[in-house]
């Protein structure tokens, strides 16, 4: 057998021991579901009607505005959350003598973590079926095609699988499974010091320096623009750019941590 | 090309390990041959568990030759892991799988194919006498069904080395002699084992040859028997009542060792019941009252203990 092959064939037996492990335990898939749902709810109902009159768009403003302004930002959330899940599930299978057995057959190794990425995968994928299914009972309006709507799944299946491995080589790093829970945190404020609640013009010049350039801003403006039809301009572009940087460079780290001689 | 019957299934010299300051294999050679079982024995803390792992591919060493059915663990880490099956101190299954999935994802890891999967797991499940438990979650099992599982995972690719670290480690005495027995099985089947334990009723049990490590350094190796033959002989321990009783006793056996506080005597004997009948006799005919007999015969404990635990006061630190 080839290494690729042998790397595909071992990378399905994981994901389905993966799958296994949240179909038996499907609290963690649903809490990472419902983190996502709370705060939509929260920013919908309780800020939604003050933060819509303030985005000063042509369609009315108030709390119908502000959910289709909002619903992206927090689709991008559900990644992050789904990160986080990620992050403690490696680390608490580090913990398990499993892995130590997997060490010892020759099969290809890096399957323990493709296992975890594609697994991962599939739950943010139905995390975000959930929360797209509430956004839309609340009021969320896209006026997306098709096309746009399978271009927004493809953006984001990218932006989702670079964040995992990121968040699959956090959880190898940390050395307790309570240290992966918080390596992820800064993850679930990014959307917020972006383009996710609020324009990014209407922070001061400082913060809007940062809040335009860091990865969530181009992610969240090209899903709400597949969705909604706002302008992407060079989003699509940085999205891509970003996803693949973070994508390759968690997965080297991620591979080097397991590679790693666990007596040093 | 017929060097294989020759070839040693674990070969190992000037093996070595340090974890920063501390040295925890300081210069090991051991040699298996191919079919045999081997058992480390030693304290906890001795290093057997590092060993094991080095041996396994699982860390690498510092420094040392080593061979595993044939290949170096440290640049054929996958010829290696190819040829062995590891169950560790720590049981290494999946424990929010069934003993089925265990044994299936076992199975898949080394592309059994469709049909031959299925067949193993069940094979193996019977043999290990986890069939009832098959459809159960591990982490509902107890400590002897884990370790039973744990061993049936390492079988499934049928693997010609196997590494058992303290495969009885917490178990109550029913389910050690069960593991025995899988273990005793597992020879007959003309596989190797390396075995690590801290007792020496195991190694006796299990190993043709036994190795002593301690603080990194073999201190012993041998059959058992040779390890027994490493302290004082067999003796019978006459316990009398009265110094004159004794005296008489001392004159009967000149090869005897009196303890004149203790008021006792010590015969050279090998406990048979044929040599303790006549020691008797002797006894009787010179109408020597005895209070007390108690047989002593040299098992691996005295082993054990006279090289492990009192080189700690005779040991020059390195």
């Amino acid at each position: 057998m080839s290494t690729l092959s042998l790397a595909l064939t071992d990378s399905a037996t994981m994901l389905r021991r993966n799958v296994k492990h949240m179909l038996r335990y499907p609290s963690l898939t649903l809490m990472l579901a419902s983190m996502p749902v709370v705060f939509l709810l929260l920013f919908v109902y309780v800020f939604g009607g003050t933060l819509g009159n303030g985005l000063g768009g042509v369609d009315g403003g108030g709390r119908a505005a502000y959910v289709n302004y909002v619903a992206p930002g927090i689709i991008l959330m559900t990644v992050a959350a789904a990160a986080q899940g990620t992050a403690i599930s490696v680390a608490m299978d580090m913990t398990e003598g499993i892995i130590a057995r997997f060490r010892t057959m020759a099969i290809a190794r890096v399957s323990v973590l493709t296992g975890h990425v594609v697994g991962s995968l599939l739950q943010t994928l139905f995390s975000m079926v959930i929360v797209v299914g509430v956004a839309l009972l609340v009021g969320f309006r896209p006026n997306a095609t098709p096309i746009e709507w399978l271009a927004t799944l493809g953006v984001l299946a990218m932006i989702t699988f670079a964040l995992i491995w990121l968040s699959v080589a956090l959880g190898l790093a940390a050395k307790t499974v309570e240290a992966a829970s918080n390596y992820p945190m800064p993850l679930i404020i990014l959307p917020f010091l972006g383009s996710g609640f609020v324009p990014t013009d209407s922070m001061p010049a400082w913060l809007r320096a940062f809040a335009d350039y860091q990865p969530f801003t181009p992610f969240i403006e090209t899903v709400r623009g597949l969705l909604l039809g706002t302008p992407i301009g060079n989003s699509a572009l940085f999205a891509i750019g970003w996803s693949v940087v973070i994508a390759l460079a968690s997965y080297l780290w991620a591979r080097r941590l397991f590679n790693r001689d666990p007596s040093r | 090309m017929n060097t294989v019957t020759a070839q040693p299934a674990i070969a190992v010299s000037g093996l070595r390990k340090s974890y920063g300051e501390h040295r925890v294999l300081d210069g090991i050679d051991l040699h298996v041959p191919t079919g045999t079982t081997f058992a480390l024995l030693g304290p906890n803390g001795a290093g057997k568990t590092t060993t094991v792992q080095i041996l396994s591919t699982l860390i690498g060493a510092d420094d040392g030759t080593l061979r595993v059915a044939g290949h170096d663990p440290a640049t054929e880490p996958d010829a290696v892991r190819a040829a062995i099956g590891v169950t560790g101190q720590f049981s290494a299954v999946d424990n929010l799988l069934t003993a089925e999935e265990n044994l299936l994802l076992m199975a898949d890891l080394h592309h059994l194919g469709r049909a031959r999967r299925r067949q193993r797991a069940a094979e193996l499940l019977e043999r290990f006498e986890l069939t009832d438990a098959a459809r159960k979650v591990a982490a509902t099992f107890s400590g002897g069904m884990r370790r039973r599982l744990d061993l049936a995972m390492s079988l499934v690719a049928e693997p010609s080395v196997i590494f058992l670290d303290e495969p009885t480690t917490g178990l109550d005495p029913r389910s050690r002699r069960t593991l025995w027995q899988l273990i005793r099985d597992l020879v007959a089947g003309g596989v190797t084992i390396f075995l690590t334990t801290q007792y020496l009723e195991e190694a006796d049990q299990l190993a043709e040859r036994i190795a002593l490590l301690d603080h990194g350094k073999l201190v012993a190796e041998g059959t058992p028997s040779e390890l027994k033959r490493l302290v004082p002989g067999g003796h019978v321990l006459l316990r009398f009542a009265g110094a004159r009783d004794l005296g008489d006793a001392a004159r009967l056996f000149p090869d005897g060792t009196a303890d004149h506080d203790a008021l006792t005597l010590q015969v050279p004997s090998d406990g048979g019941v044929h040599s303790l009948r006549a020691l008797l006799a002797r006894l009787d005919d010179a109408s020597v009252e005895v209070g007390e007999l108690s047989v002593h015969t040299p098992d691996l404990d005295d082993v054990f203990l006279s090289l492990t635990g009192r080189a700690d006061n005779t040991k020059v630190s390195a």
